[in-house]
């Protein structure tokens, strides 16, 4: 039953990483901006979930004390077991707003793009791009 | 090409998937990263700040550095948009008007006017596609009000239940979003206009950096709270607990007009008339 335990243990893991190389697939192999994005999108969500998924603990609730009305905590003492680690809660907090800022800044540029070249395709702006650069000199 | 990088991309998660054998078990009470840091915020955050929720205490006073910068990247993540994307919008040569109750849409050149018993009952419209929607209008128009209250219920209780800046700010400019989606973004953009959605997400960025720099003013270090005491009228605890509500008004400022200009931004590519 050794080998069960460890699949049970961290069968997460392996959920992020395929997650994540499939964020990664999309960005080094497509060739549509529009889909590179998505794919650094997903990537994104792969390395948050493993964040979080480290905070976990068996007994632990949300990381906010147990308080008993304003003020009266405090005289219990505060068992680090019951909650989980808030560390990973904080950083991924601000992952995801600034996650979400930086891809309106990608899919901007994907229009700018856009405006440019009339296309999203990558080969056909490289293309477009040496034509220019050939006939200019 | 493509071959080589599908053999890379399967290399290099056989690797990552075999190191999961190294890898805490999913649970674990005594993982490494929950056995160094974590126990002296779970233990002393009551004793030090006076907030519950160890997140909100964390995000804005042990790391507050973190987040002041996270939130002027989210601040120029907005500038970027706008320095890219924005500009003049060309000259319309019709504008659409159309009748709510019977759908009856009228076309008119730009430089001409409805005359005003007719501009009373005809409302201007996008010139794409824009179905009459009643349903959706009234539905959004009912629930918007209720959802700001919901975004202002989790700024403000974010010391005591889940929630702070970030997520309130976010739900705030998912209202505006929300609006101009049901209406049209002309709409929104008379409701907030880009001048204030711009300028409040300085102000954001501005209140967080100056309630920091009060605290020099005040004789102690760089976001030590504790300093505005005074100020506050409370002791040095309380006064951090204050201290991270007002840091945390001015991130949700910052975050709810930056998500409402990235919109507008993205939405219209920068021409801010016609958009989703």
């Amino acid at each position: 039953m050794n080998i069960w335990n460890f699949i049970l243990s961290h069968f997460n893991y392996w959920a992020y990483i395929i997650l994540m190389f499939i964020g990664l697939y999309g960005m080094i192999i497509k060739n549509n901006l529009i889909k590179k994005i998505i794919g650094m999108s997903i990537f994104q969500s792969a390395i948050i979930l493993f964040y979080i998924s480290t905070a976990v603990k068996l007994k632990g609730g949300i990381p906010i004390l147990k308080t008993g009305g304003h003020g009266s905590f405090g005289h219990n003492p505060i068992n680090i077991a019951e909650y989980m680690n808030p560390i990973p809660h904080v950083l991924m907090l601000t992952a995801i707003v600034v996650s979400v800022a930086t891809l309106g800044v990608a899919l901007a540029l994907a229009i700018k793009i856009y405006r440019n070249y009339e296309t999203l395709e990558e080969d056909e702006i490289r293309e477009k791009i040496s034509t220019e650069y050939f006939s200019e000199n | 090409m493509k071959t080589t990088g599908k053999i890379i991309i399967f290399l290099c998660m056989a690797v990552f998937l075999y190191q999961t054998s190294d890898f805490p078990k999913w649970g674990d009470e005594n993982s490494p990263a929950s056995l160094h840091l974590s126990p002296y915020y779970i233990l002393n955050t009551i004793k030090d700040t006076h907030v519950p929720n160890i997140v909100t205490s964390i995000l804005a006073d042990y790391r507050g550095f973190d987040t002041m910068f996270e939130t002027t990247v989210v601040f120029s993540a907005g500038l970027a948009c706008f320095f890219l994307l924005r500009r003049k919008s060309p000259k319309k040569k019709f504008k659409y008007y159309r009748h709510t109750p019977t759908g009856i849409t009228l076309k008119i050149e730009n430089n001409k006017k409805l005359s005003d018993e007719k501009s009373k009952v005809f409302r201007e419209i996008d010139s794409l596609w824009t179905p009459l929607d009643p349903i959706i209008k009234t539905t959004c128009r009912f629930i918007i009000p209720f959802i700001q209250i919901f975004a202002f219920y989790v700024l403000a209780h974010g010391h005591y239940s889940p929630g702070g800046g970030f997520q309130g700010g976010v739900i705030f400019a998912a209202t505006i979003i929300l609006f101009a989606v049901s209406r049209n973004l002309t709409a929104a953009i008379k409701w907030i206009s880009e001048k204030i959605a711009s300028l409040l997400s300085a102000v954001g960025v501005l209140i967080y950096v100056g309630t920091a720099a009060l605290c020099i003013i005040a004789g102690r270090l760089f976001l030590d709270y504790s300093a505005l005491a005074p100020i506050f009228g409370t002791d040095e605890i309380m006064a951090r607990s204050d201290g991270i509500f007002a840091v945390e008004i001015g991130v949700a400022i910052a975050v709810a007009t930056v998500m409402t200009w990235i919109y507008y931004n993205l939405s219209s590519s920068g021409q801010h008339d016609e958009g989703l």
